[in-house]
């Protein structure tokens, strides 16, 4: 992140739903800041799939337990941080193989990790001393650079 | 309080293809929509014709509920086409492979064309 930062913080309950809550603020905020509407839908996807995880994984669905939101905001960066109080991600982050899908021989779900990589510039789990979180980010200079290919 | 927003669905028939029409997210929270309205359609149907038209949300949970159900026609040997899915999920949709198994369109006339091929 660069330049002055802006910072919004929500506070979401462990209940499924409430996901969309922080996706639309998301959009609404990358929208602010000039994203073209296929990026703003691919960071929507994310920042559900996150809070998604969160809420199911990592707050293992306590409603005494929230998940922390934060989207920081620069003139290039929106960053997205997706905070719960799990014990983060230990698996490996790979491609849903539909054949092994179709045949019963990989869970159905289970994507939601993949989408997240694969629709952000950055994306990372980490493990904090109580919690973690998920960091998401989208730089505009990308955007630009995808709208001329 | 609060609830997830119901999906709805209800099935047309265009000869031996049946037109499952959802309404609504897509989510954990919709099996018996999805699946249980393809368990429930007739012995005779040869294609199923997914519409997406009046769906403005889907996440992982719920493209996992769309791959069973595409698993389930494929051992009954009946075709699934797809249409009225936003550009930013029909990307979805192919990042997960799922047009491996069915094709995706714009209408319901170019999905149930597909289904009769």
């Amino acid at each position: 992140m660069t330049g002055t930062q802006i910072t919004t913080e929500l506070r979401l309950p462990s209940r499924l739903g409430f996901e969309k809550v922080a996706m639309n603020t998301a959009a609404s905020v990358a929208q602010l800041m000039g994203f073209s509407e296929d990026r703003v839908n691919d960071l929507k996807t994310a920042v559900s799939e996150a809070c998604i995880n969160a809420i199911e994984h990592g707050n293992q669905l306590d409603e005494a337990l929230t998940v922390l939101v934060i989207l920081a905001m620069d003139d290039n960066t929106l960053e997205v941080k997706v905070v719960d109080r799990g014990s983060g991600v230990r698996k490996t982050i790979m491609a849903p193989d539909i054949d092994r899908k179709m045949h019963g021989d990989e869970e159905a779900r289970g994507m939601g990790m993949f989408l997240i990589q694969a629709l952000v510039d950055e994306a990372e789990w980490v493990k904090k001393r109580v919690g973690s979180y998920a960091r998401l980010a989208i730089h505009l200079d990308r955007d630009k650079v995808q709208d001329q290919d | 309080m609060t609830q997830p927003t119901q999906t709805k669905a209800k099935v047309d028939r265009n000869g031996a293809v049946a037109i499952v029409r959802l309404e609504g997210d897509i989510t954990s929270a919709s099996r018996d929509a999805v699946l249980g309205t393809y368990e429930s359609l007739a012995a005779d149907v040869r294609g199923v014709a997914l519409d997406f038209v009046k769906v403005p949300y889907l996440n992982s949970s719920g493209i996992a509920l769309v791959i069973q159900l595409v698993m389930e026609a494929n051992k009954a040997a009946r075709k699934v086409a797809v249409f009225g899915l936003t550009p930013h999920f029909q990307k979805v949709f192919t990042m997960v492979g799922l047009t491996k198994y069915t094709s995706l369109h714009p209408g319901e006339a170019g999905a149930v064309g597909a289904l009769r091929a």
